[in-house]
């Protein structure tokens, strides 16, 4: 059973992988969304089966924090935005879709060797993990680059915090209490500021691209 | 080699040529129920076959003998590779004969000469689906071979019959990497058998056709065994995929008398798993010709970050 257990973690970070790189390779916005709130999901369920396996507490509390913030809150407020920003169609990307996941397999091999020697240094049961936590870090920092319009990268960016996340769960069963509640209150008030941010910058140029913002002066 | 290998491998042969159109027929029966239509019998398929032997073949005038020769050579590779990938026992003299990836070569040979066919006579249409075909082929090829090494790096082998016995005989263990094969030969295999995101079977738009485009001259017995060879080609691309993920249930070397119950267990494998094949294609809309590549690459892609993943976690 306990066997059992690790390698559903295991599997657990190759699905938030594999929903990393279903969001990197996704254009619509509205899947976009729905499969940040599968990755939470995965994320919580990861982190209640290390806590269950290791009898670490604290870990329970920052599963039930990511569920509310990651998989309730975040996606309702993300539904709500889009719903009155009316983006719903197609995210143009700046670099092809093929071309951005052989990236994201380079980046992948790069993030598993540059874990390999940091997780041996760990002595968590999950160590292995750390090199895809990483990965999904720069898989979303990725995601952030290649978009155009500023939702998609306002997922990008709270889909890094999940790998974070993730990334400190696999290394050394979770960051301090205190932390996990600063982040994740962070987060929230990002979201917040990002979304008036969002109608500040469509009713100055009229749509939400950040290429606009490029130009500093007005002609 | 021992008098119930060569039987077993003879009747996996046969039962692969009596099976495989009522493979496609259920698959079929199930979309059209999917879609509210009455669907159509699941013989058809045999009352298409004996109609289309009984026609006589018209070939046209410009036709060299590629194209009279290709339909047997593309027929007689699918038998061969349906004699391959294990199915109802892992006990086959002709298993040796190719691994995994000749496998794979047998499939592209069978894909150059119907190709080749095609462009023989010289009609847009057919030179047309020639490319089509060959595009998809040599995106897919990768794919599929990375699928297959990944489950070949778990089980030590490329042989596909040491590697359903060692996966059927180790206790159950979770294996991502091949939760990652799994999805990207899923993509692969809809690519490969002409299913509805990348092309339609039922179509007749031409401008829209890959797999009909090609077989748009065929006629009488010739076109009989190219429909039969499709059959084929599904049925033993669903049995690659029930050996690498689902391997249980096989006879074995030694124990001929599980025969028996592997014939049931096939037939109930394969009808799940054509009824899900049914609900993919259900399920999504075909999309564009130029929209291929992205799909193949993603396939690409799961298949090699099952093969790192497998190298980082060891499982």
């Amino acid at each position: 059973m306990h066997a059992y257990l690790i390698q559903s973690i295991n599997l657990f970070a190759a699905v938030l992988l594999l929903l990393s790189f279903g969001m990197l390779s996704q254009r619509r916005i509205l899947t976009l969304i729905h499969l940040f709130t599968l990755q939470g999901a995965t994320l919580v369920a990861a982190t209640a089966v290390v806590a269950y396996v290791t009898n670490q507490h604290h870990l329970y509390y920052s599963a039930a924090l990511t569920l509310v913030t990651k998989v309730i809150v975040i996606p309702i407020l993300l539904h709500r935005l889009i719903h009155r920003l009316n983006v719903k169609w197609d995210v143009e990307t700046l670099i092809n879709i093929p071309t951005t996941m052989l990236i994201g397999i380079l980046l992948v091999v790069f993030a598993f060797n540059l874990a390999l020697p940091i997780a041996q240094l760990s002595s968590s049961i999950v160590h292995s993990t750390l090199g895809i936590a990483l990965a999904c870090v720069l898989l979303s920092f990725l995601m952030m680059i290649t978009r155009a319009k500023a939702v998609p990268q306002v997922i990008g960016f709270l889909s890094m915090e999940n790998g974070l996340f993730f990334a400190a769960t696999a290394a050394t069963y979770g960051m301090p209490m205190v932390v996990e509640f600063g982040i994740a209150f962070d987060v929230l008030v990002g979201m917040f500021i990002l979304g008036v941010f969002m109608f500040q910058i469509r009713e100055q140029f009229d749509s939400l691209d950040i290429r606009h913002l490029e130009t500093l002066k007005e002609d | 080699m021992s008098w119930s290998g060569l039987f077993s491998q003879l009747l996996e042969i046969l039962v692969a040529l009596v099976l495989a159109p009522l493979v496609t027929g259920w698959v079929n029966q199930c979309r059209a129920w999917l879609q509210n239509k009455s669907a159509p019998s699941l013989l058809l398929q045999y009352r298409m076959l004996r109609k289309l032997f009984h026609k006589e073949s018209v070939v046209a005038e410009h036709a060299s003998q590629l194209f009279r020769t290709a339909p047997y050579i593309v027929f007689g590779c699918m038998t061969m590779a349906s004699g391959i990938v294990p199915t109802l026992s892992t006990d086959l003299p002709l298993s040796p004969a190719a691994d995994a990836i000749a496998l794979v070569g047998l499939f592209a040979f069978a894909r150059v000469f119907i190709s080749l066919a095609a462009m023989d006579i010289g009609t847009a249409f057919g030179s047309l689906g020639a490319r089509r075909e060959m595009l998809i082929g040599f995106l897919a090829e990768p794919a599929l071979l990375m699928v297959l090494f990944s489950a070949s790096l778990i089980t030590k082998s490329t042989s596909l019959t040491s590697i359903a016995e060692t996966l059927a005989h180790r206790e159950f263990v979770i294996y991502p990497s091949l939760a990652f094969a799994g999805v990207a030969f899923t993509l692969v295999s809809l690519a490969e058998n002409a299913r509805v995101p990348v092309d339609n079977p039922t179509t007749h738009l031409e401008l829209t056709m890959i797999h009909e485009a090609l077989i748009l001259e065929y006629s009488g017995r010739h076109l009989a065994l190219i429909e039969w060879a499709a059959s084929l080609k599904l049925f033993a691309y669903s049995c690659i995929g029930l050996t690498l993920f689902f391997p249980w249930g096989m006879a074995e070397v030694g124990s001929p008398q599980q025969l028996i119950l592997a014939l049931p267990v096939l037939v109930l494998k394969l009808a799940i798993g054509g009824a899900i094949l049914a609900l993919i294609e259900t399920a999504s809309a075909k999309m564009r010709i130029f929209r291929v590549p992205e799909f193949l690459a993603t396939a690409f892609m799961l298949a090699v970050i099952g093969m790192l993943v497998h190298f980082l976690l060891g499982a």
